[in-house]
């Protein structure tokens, strides 16, 4: 081959590669309004400090708890490393994943999405994957994840996943294609309006109570794992009532939690004791806390943490302090924002799924 | 594994870089374990069949040709028999020889009848029986391609008997012949003589080859993923829903099938000669712009072109020239005249040869009807040529571009109506629903939005018209100038290298595949 033929190859192909790079920056979800749960993963490592509290799991770590209540009333460091229906799987690889990055004192986990045995959805897993880094950890989560109609290379490359996304592209992905807003607190969502708890539809009998050896298998590895680098697992299954939470399975977490020598709290029964009204404490009807549920549920917690385990106030160290205070300030700000937008219009136009563009 | 699949995309790319990678004489080899591994990974099963062909076709060869030898040898030995002894002794021969053919003829068209049609049967015999009896449908395992490799291997055997052909000595060798993976599940059906000529000899890296390979096959995925699977969810919406869609909406199905089948197609067929030609290997071509054909018969010279040229050596010339024939020949023009006496036998063969086809395609009715509606029309222009010649002999118009136009229109809305038979995959629904578009039609349905609501957006028209622009553009270069590749090769390399790119990127962003998209098959690996 000629070398002018040969430098056009290399030219041609790396404008090829460019242009594809473009384009799947532009063509992958952005998810910086209304769905912004694909965005948490990620967040994660913008990070500057590390946490002494890590907490994994779905919607119920991530809506349930505020973390800057945390830091206000106990100084406590923490961070929610949650997704939308995060599978027990991807709770452990996105456990293993961040014990590169840090080592915290307590990893707190919820385990609702234990009643899941099977990858579930192509597009949730989507919004618990992308976001993380490259790593075995990542590669892990994603063999064990992939539904029947997903292919491994289409986590390589998102563009064979998202390529059809060009007629629906918004402003959001040409605004955020080389950067992010923050869409979390550290993790946690925010909503601060309000839809009181009206009731939920009795639970179906099921067949079989018993929950998954996948599941609980990954339960044991997130035990082994903590216990391997020092670190104390509290179990928990957050005060939401739905989806039910069946007493077999809270006795066959209790029974796992006692063999392991874990503390398992439900705090469904302690709704009452943690000061929580489901007629103003959610913004869904129960399904999740707003944020005014989330910080009472946070005080309490945080009280349980302090009162169990040597972690450190770091209200008064420096480095922390200032970190924190941008958070808190960020905080605050969107809190004002969306109490702002509730006056204005009555409900949230800017947050959630009346945001998507 | 589909042409379509990632895995293929992988499986090719790696075997193209092993091909030119192993040595020279080892590249068939290679391509022959490659191809056992192709159809191993679809079924392990299927190579139970692949191999009763192959072994059947080899040891049938070898003996129809051994026995070619012994009659040479024979007559060579006995110089001084007579005229008559020859003749006999050469008929004594073909006898032996038409036995072994016969042989191997019944045993692979009786796999391929016994796996494709048994079902079929069954289901007319209870139809015939009227629930006075009923047989139960049998599980058979279906060898993919198997119509295509089954032709392809006999008509190497029918070469072998006719002398045409010298049989091959190496079974390996032919088992490449029987098995090679892009052709092997939709085409084209190759004869041993021209594949071979390149099939095994080692091929060095040659730049251009492998630049006009993959060239061609991308334009295949091109026509394949971003035109075929995105017009199939318009076209699967309309024959499903034969009640909402009649009239214009039959019209429509009828124009989006044709687009879908020739990109379904041709792309398949693109892609196996573009991967065969990136590793030297030439391959037969099948098509030659087909919708620009002015009448039928020319339609069917550019359409399946092997199809056609293996029914025409391998169906007709036999059949018009057999002994029953022959005497019918005689009878019809003793009885009919000499005009219409000679018609006869050839519209007779003509038949044969249009029901096999139709049954070669499908064990259904829809088919053999679709293949008895291609006579009836091949027939009726036939003998409506005086009428034509009449026609022409007062409107001078042959030869014009009005008149061309009209022509290639006419063949394609004739060519793409019979089509329906394959599309509604019903004999009386097809009729039915063909008739409401001379009784329900709507233009309407063009004008208020109501093709927005089968399944295709707004969007999804506006990369079929740009895809069907290209692919128009793209045939029209050739009707003129010849190839494109060899256009754009003769312009700097950015240019064709540039071109390469655009595909690829027009592929992976407007094609229909991946999550959200059902990974379709092409039509013809079902045949």
């Amino acid at each position: 081959m000629k070398r002018s033929a040969l430098i056009s190859g290399a030219a041609v192909a790396l404008a090829t590669i460019a242009c594809l790079y473009l384009l799947q920056r532009l063509l992958v979800p952005k998810y910086q309004t209304g769905i912004v749960e694909g965005s948490m993963v990620e967040e994660y490592y913008r990070e500057t400090t590390d946490h002494e509290v890590l907490c994994i799991g779905d919607c119920e770590v991530y809506e349930n708890f505020s973390t800057v209540t945390l830091w206000e009333e106990y100084g406590i460091t923490s961070y929610i490393r949650g997704s939308a229906q995060q599978l027990a799987w991807q709770s452990y690889y996105l456990l293993e994943d961040a014990l590169r990055y840090e080592t915290p004192k307590v990893v707190v986990y919820n385990v609702l999405a234990l009643k899941y045995n099977e990858p579930q959805s192509e597009a949730y897993n989507r919004m618990s994957l992308d976001g993380m880094r490259w790593s075995s950890s990542k590669v892990k989560g994603i063999l064990a994840s992939m539904t029947e109609e997903e292919h491994f290379i289409e986590y390589v490359f998102p563009l064979l996943r998202y390529h059809s996304r060009w007629d629906g592209l918004a402003s959001d992905d040409v605004e955020h294609l080389f950067t992010k807003d923050l869409v979390t607190h550290s993790g946690y969502y925010m909503r601060v309006d309000t839809k009181a708890q009206t009731g939920f539809p009795p639970p179906a009998p099921l067949a079989d109570y018993a929950l998954g050896e996948n599941a609980m298998s990954y339960l044991q590895k997130m035990t082994d794992l903590c216990r391997e680098k020092g670190i104390d697992l509290v179990l928990i299954k957050a005060p939401t009532e739905y989806p039910h939470w069946y007493g077999q399975w809270d006795e066959q977490i209790a029974s796992f939690a006692e063999e392991n020598s874990l503390p398992y709290i439900n705090y469904i029964p302690l709704r009452e004791e943690i000061g929580l009204d489901m007629r103003v404490d959610t913004y869904d009807g129960g399904l999740h806390l707003n944020t005014r549920g989330a910080e009472k549920m946070a005080r309490y917690f945080g009280a349980y943490l302090k009162e169990n385990y040597d972690l450190t106030d770091y209200r008064n160290e420096e480095g922390y302090a200032s970190v924190w205070a941008e958070k808190t300030a960020f905080y605050n700000q969107m809190k004002q924002r969306q109490y702002d937008e509730l006056e204005q219009y009555g409900r949230l136009v800017s947050f959630g799924s009346n945001a998507i563009q | 594994m589909l042409f379509t699949s990632y895995g293929f995309v992988a499986f090719a790319s790696a075997l193209l870089a092993a091909y030119y990678l192993v040595p020279r004489r080892w590249q068939w080899p290679l391509l022959l374990a490659a191809s056992y591994g192709f159809y191993a990974l679809a079924d392990w099963r299927y190579l139970f069949f692949l191999l009763v062909t192959t072994v059947s076709a080899y040891l049938m060869a070898v003996r129809l040709e051994d026995i070619a030898g012994e009659q040479k040898r024979y007559l060579q030995t006995h110089p001084a028999l007579t005229r008559e002894e020859k003749r006999a002794c050469k008929a004594g021969f073909k006898a032996r020889k038409w036995r072994w053919l016969l042989a191997c003829l019944l045993l692979n068209m009786g796999i391929l009848a016994v796996t494709k049609y048994t079902n079929f049967v069954i289901h007319n015999v209870n139809a015939l029986l009227h629930g006075a009896a009923h047989l139960q449908t049998v599980d058979i395992l279906v060898p993919m391609g198997i119509s295509f490799y089954t032709f392809q291997t006999m008509g190497y055997v029918i070469d072998v008997y006719r002398g045409k052909q010298a049989a091959e000595r190496n079974l390996f060798r032919l088992a490449l012949f029987v098995s090679f993976f892009p052709q092997m599940v939709q085409g084209p059906i190759s004869r041993y003589g021209d594949l071979s000529r390149t099939l095994y000899c080692g091929h060095p890296f040659d730049g251009k080859a492998v630049t006009f390979g993959l060239t061609r096959v991308l334009w295949g995925y091109f026509k394949k993923v971003v035109i075929a699977d995105r017009i199939i969810t318009g076209v699967t919406s309309l024959i499903q829903h034969t009640d909402a869609y009649t009239g214009a909406y039959v019209f429509v199905a009828m124009l989006f099938y044709a687009f879908e089948l020739y990109c379904d197609f041709t792309g398949g067929i693109d892609i196996t000669i573009g991967l065969a030609e990136a590793m030297g290997i030439r391959v037969a071509e099948n098509f030659h712009l087909p919708y620009f054909s002015k009448n039928i018969k020319e339609y069917w010279n550019r359409w399946h072109i092997t199809m056609g040229t293996w029914f025409t050596d391998y169906i007709f010339y036999p059949v018009s020239v057999c002994r029953p024939m022959l005497k019918l020949s005689k009878w019809s023009r003793e009885h009919l005249g000499q005009a219409m006496g000679k018609r006869v036998p050839v519209y007779l063969s003509c038949f044969v040869v249009w029901l096999t086809t139709g049954v070669w395609h499908g064990a259904a009715w829809n088919f053999i009807m679709w293949g008895l509606m291609n006579f009836a029309v091949i027939m009726a222009s036939q003998e409506l040529e005086p009428l034509y010649s009449r026609f022409h002999a007062r409107f001078p118009v042959r030869g014009k571009a009005p008149y061309e136009a009209f022509q290639i229109i006419r063949t394609f809305l004739l060519m793409s109506c019979v089509r329906m038979f394959d599309c509604y995959r019903d004999v009386p629904l097809t009729f039915r629903m063909v008739g409401t578009m001379f009784t329900r039609f709507r233009f309407s349905v063009f004008t208020d939005g109501s093709l927005l609501k089968i399944g295709l957006s707004g969007a999804d028209y506006a990369v079929l018209l740009a895809g069907f622009a290209v692919v128009l553009g793209v045939s029209l270069f050739q009707a003129r100038y010849g190839s494109v590749r060899q256009a754009l090769y003769a312009r700097p390399r950015a240019v064709s290298y540039g071109a390469m790119a655009l595909l690829l990127v027009a592929i992976l962003i407007f094609g229909a595949y991946g999550v959200g998209y059902d990974s379709t098959q092409f039509i013809y690996n079902q045949f």
